[in-house]
């Protein structure tokens, strides 16, 4: 089963958390992107994310191996959303399950951000005086 | 001279007015062709900003062109 997902719809989070639920697992962290009602300085009023979806979840199931391999982890998995969302809407969830707290917290932010970094998904926003724009952010 | 289909994203695809296109390229690399495609639409973003996938997996801009594959410009990325 993928460990990573784009989702057309909001999704319930207790599935995903169960499936990363074991006997080995003393620890358990979770990600929760939120969409925000306000970017550099501009009220917001709601976002759509667009993907490529082949490469996306290509590059997201990527990720997911890689911090497996690099953390001592049980289990991990991402879902990132796509299509239009409202401020306050759940728009990417990521959950680890490991032995230690540590392992988890580390492998959780490893995901993210190489999922901001790397995964083939674009954000449009809409802002409250009526513009829209794409974010193409630049490198650090 | 290879005919193929390129993918476009976010603000190109904005720019384009089409999500997708058939085009013949007659450069010798990815790069030539979308330095050829952005003067065309006039796509903002530079080729430095962008990376290039090939049938659904990242490449390389000095590849040659191939017919009948399918070319995905992906401009920087916004998701999280």
């Amino acid at each position: 089963m993928a460990r990573f997902r784009l989702s057309e719809h909001a999704f319930e989070i207790a599935p995903l958390r169960r499936r990363l639920l074991s006997d080995r697992a003393g620890a358990f962290a979770s990600f929760e992107g939120w969409v925000r009602d306000h970017h550099g300085g501009r009220a917001v009023a709601g976002l759509r994310y667009q993907s490529y979806a082949a490469l996306a979840e290509a590059e997201g199931e990527r990720v997911l191996e890689e911090a497996l391999e690099k953390f001592a982890i049980v289990e991990a998995c991402c879902v990132h959303r796509v299509g239009e969302l409202a401020i306050g809407e759940l728009a990417v969830w990521v959950g680890v399950s490991a032995a230690h707290r540590d392992a988890a917290f580390d492998a959780c932010r490893y995901i993210i951000d190489e999922t901001k970094r790397r995964v083939p998904i674009w954000k449009h926003e809409r802002y409250a005086d009526g513009e829209a724009d794409w974010l193409h952010p630049e490198p650090p | 001279m290879s005919r193929l289909t390129v993918l476009y994203f976010a603000s190109l695809r904005d720019a384009a007015g089409v999500a997708s296109e058939t085009v013949e390229a007659d450069g010798a690399d990815l790069r030539a062709l979308y330095d050829a495609l952005r003067a065309r639409h006039g796509f903002a973003l530079p080729v430095e900003r962008l990376r290039v996938a090939v049938d659904g997996a990242f490449a390389r801009w000095d590849e040659a062109p191939r017919a009948g594959s399918e070319v995905a410009f992906i401009p920087p990325v916004s998701g999280g």
